[in-house]
């Protein structure tokens, strides 16, 4: 005990004050962070919130701090924003719904199928459209499917064509944008799944379609919710895809773009939307227990 | 013991160049309860892996009550198995996944209640039904396991190192319930364990397996009496072996010899040895293990080699058993009990 006090230098002194006081512990650890946390983004979400209530001068579009709930009037009695949010969250869903259709035999190969020193090389494979820049990947899907493009082309032998731009375009380039934030979750959660439940499933008599429905559907269903987090709420929030491949489709991200200069407090009030639509689908996916698996 | 409930024909299985299992065969009887016993990496969990159709075998048949179903996936056989590490569905409560064999075969639902609460009493788990794997012990996912496989009547169940998780006490006790139940229930039961004492206490015959081959099959009494092979007489039991000039001079004739330790009286070196058909050497005792019940006492023998007796604590104590350290001892056997090992192949 000797030797251990006099080799206690002011550090040693420190650390020794650290680990006697657990709440100093915490709050240094955490203040910093905290800070961040609550200033830039619980901030801003707040001055989004406030700035909502404001209004507009018509005639020089300068914000004007007046009170009142004009814009949320707006929003809820007329048709154009109740059928932009709509349509976004059904963009939003379709997406999602696509997304787990395609990643789920991705990711039970990678996880499951594939040799075992395979498998990271795979899921570097699903990674690698991440690394490539958003915009070039959507631009060359407007490529793809332009009129005449290679979409058209190799769907014209059976007698098909492309979807052109539009709703269906966008729906499908958010897809393939988000596809990887599908496959991953379910990848890991496919990986975790202990072989001797597929074992126990099929010596208790069941098939490989029951033990499918009955085992493993519902061990991965807490994955299939994790990734579903990440492609809804991305797709709520995108606006440039569907600028670049969705013609004149408008999704809510497009009205408070194309608000943000002239009506600065609609704008707020219409980003409000997103946030708690998908403040309520948290809730939702939380009942699965998925966000424990995130 | 009618019909033959299993039968092995040249069973063997290769992983890449590894072969785990070569040529194995073994005839398993109706309401058996048969255990294949041996070290880690000897073959046996890779031989009840294909009697349960997890792994195809390389080469040979398996046949279930006289029909061939090498080639059927495991839910195409009536075997159930017992899991090592259970394999309960986490996301089930207990009586769905007792229920789970009956749901998949579609028993009416009053029935599938009634043999699902019969099957829980059996292993006395009754109201345990609507809680969570991830809330029972693990005596207690043990015996949820064991009713789920029971409960679908399966003509053989399968066991593979069920009791391996379990601490002693618990594990004594389930050997006995286990045993109980197989007679009640008169299911073929086939039970894998690299515990010799299990195998012995628990089984009606046992194989002993070494490197993906049996080197004997029989009951707990011939293999612990008669070891044929020298792996045997080591691995079930104490080894305890004469050989060489030892052999020559004690037994007298060659070869390699068995003598069970507690077959061996340890007496003063002065007792006299000429009692008839009985075996003596005499020796220093080099080591002595007091046990609590027994005494354990490690001998060189002057003839070369060294033999492991022991000794219930009839009066001995502990303060005693010290003092044998070093002193010269003569030991003294029945030849009944020395037995010939075959030389290795």
């Amino acid at each position: 005990m000797t030797d251990a006090v006099a080799a206690a230098g002011p550090l040693r002194r420190l650390a020794g004050t650290l680990h006697r006081r657990p709440r100093l512990r915490l709050s240094l650890l955490l203040s910093a962070p905290l800070l961040w946390l609550v200033l830039a983004y619980l901030g801003s979400l707040a001055a989004l919130f406030l700035s909502a209530f404001w209004t507009t001068d018509s005639f020089t579009s300068e914000v004007v701090k007046v009170w009142s709930t004009d814009n949320f009037e707006a929003l809820l009695t007329e048709s154009l924003y109740r059928q932009v949010a709509l349509r976004s969250v059904g963009v939003a869903l379709a997406v999602t719904a696509l997304c787990a259709v395609i990643a789920f035999p991705i990711a039970f190969y990678t996880a499951r199928v594939a040799r075992p020193r395979w498998r990271p090389l795979l899921v570097v494979a699903i990674l690698t459209p991440l690394w490539a820049s958003y915009l070039v990947k959507v631009y060359a899907w407007r490529l793809i499917l332009s009129e005449g493009g290679p979409l058209d082309w190799a769907l014209r032998p059976f007698g098909l064509s492309g979807p052109g731009y539009g709703l269906t375009a966008t729906v499908l380039v958010l897809t393939y944008l988000w596809l990887p934030y599908m496959i991953l979750p379910i990848h890991a959660g496919l990986e975790q799944l202990p072989d001797g439940l597929l074992d126990a499933s099929a010596d208790l008599g069941a098939g490989t379609g029951r033990t499918f429905r009955s085992v493993v559907l519902p061990l991965v269903l807490p994955s299939v919710a994790a990734g579903s987090v990440f492609t809804f709420s991305l797709s709520l929030g995108d606006y440039i895809t569907v600028q670049i491949v969705g013609g004149k489709t408008q999704l809510i991200g497009n009205l408070v773009y194309s608000n943000v200069t002239l009506n600065l407090p609609l704008a707020a009030a219409v980003g409000t939307v997103p946030v708690v639509v998908i403040v309520l689908y948290l809730l939702a996916v939380r009942r699965t227990g998925a966000l424990r698996s995130l | 013991m009618q019909g033959m409930a299993i039968r092995l024909q040249g069973l063997s299985k290769t992983y890449g160049r590894t072969e785990a299992v070569s040529g194995v065969d073994l005839e398993i009887a109706d309401g058996e309860f048969f255990s294949m016993l041996g070290p880690s990496g000897s073959g046996k969990t890779t031989v009840l892996r294909m009697i349960a159709g997890f792994e195809a075998p390389t080469s040979g048949t398996v046949a279930l009550a006289g029909r061939d179903v090498t080639r059927l996936a495991p839910f195409e056989r009536d075997v159930h198995t017992v899991f090592q590490d259970y394999a309960l569905f986490p996301h089930m409560t207990v009586e769905q996944n007792v229920a789970y064999a009956l749901k998949v075969r579609k028993v009416p639902k009053a029935e599938r209640r009634d043999r699902v609460r019969e099957a829980l009493a059996r292993v006395r788990l009754d109201g345990f039904g609507a809680r969570r794997p991830s809330q029972l012990s693990g005596g207690q996912r043990q015996r949820v396991a064991l009713a789920r496989a029971l409960v679908g009547r399966p003509r053989v169940l399968l066991l593979d190192e069920p009791l391996g998780a379990l601490d002693l006490k618990l594990r004594e006790q389930m050997q006995i319930e286990l045993k109980a139940i197989q007679r009640e229930v008169g299911i073929t039961f086939v039970f894998v364990t690299h515990d010799q004492e299990e195998a012995l206490t628990m089984s009606d015959r046992l194989a002993v397996f070494q490197q993906g081959r049996i080197e004997q099959t029989g009951t707990p009494a011939e293999i612990y009496e008669r070891p044929a092979t020298r792996f045997v007489a080591g691995f079930v039991g104490t080894s305890n072996l004469l050989e060489g000039q030892a052999a020559e001079q004690v037994v007298g004739s060659p070869g390699t010899y068995s003598i069970r330790p507690e077959k061996i009286r340890v007496l003063k070196e002065s007792a006299t040895a000429d009692e008839p058909e009985h075996s003596t050497a005499t020796g220093t005792v080099a080591e002595v293990v007091y046990l609590g019940d027994a005494t354990r006492f490690l001998v060189d023998l002057d003839a070369g080699g060294r033999l492991t007796a022991l000794q219930q604590n009839l009066e001995t104590s502990s303060e005693d058993v010290a003092a044998y350290r070093g002193a010269r001892v003569r030991l003294l056997w029945h030849d009944r009990h020395t037995f010939r090992v075959p030389a290795p192949r």
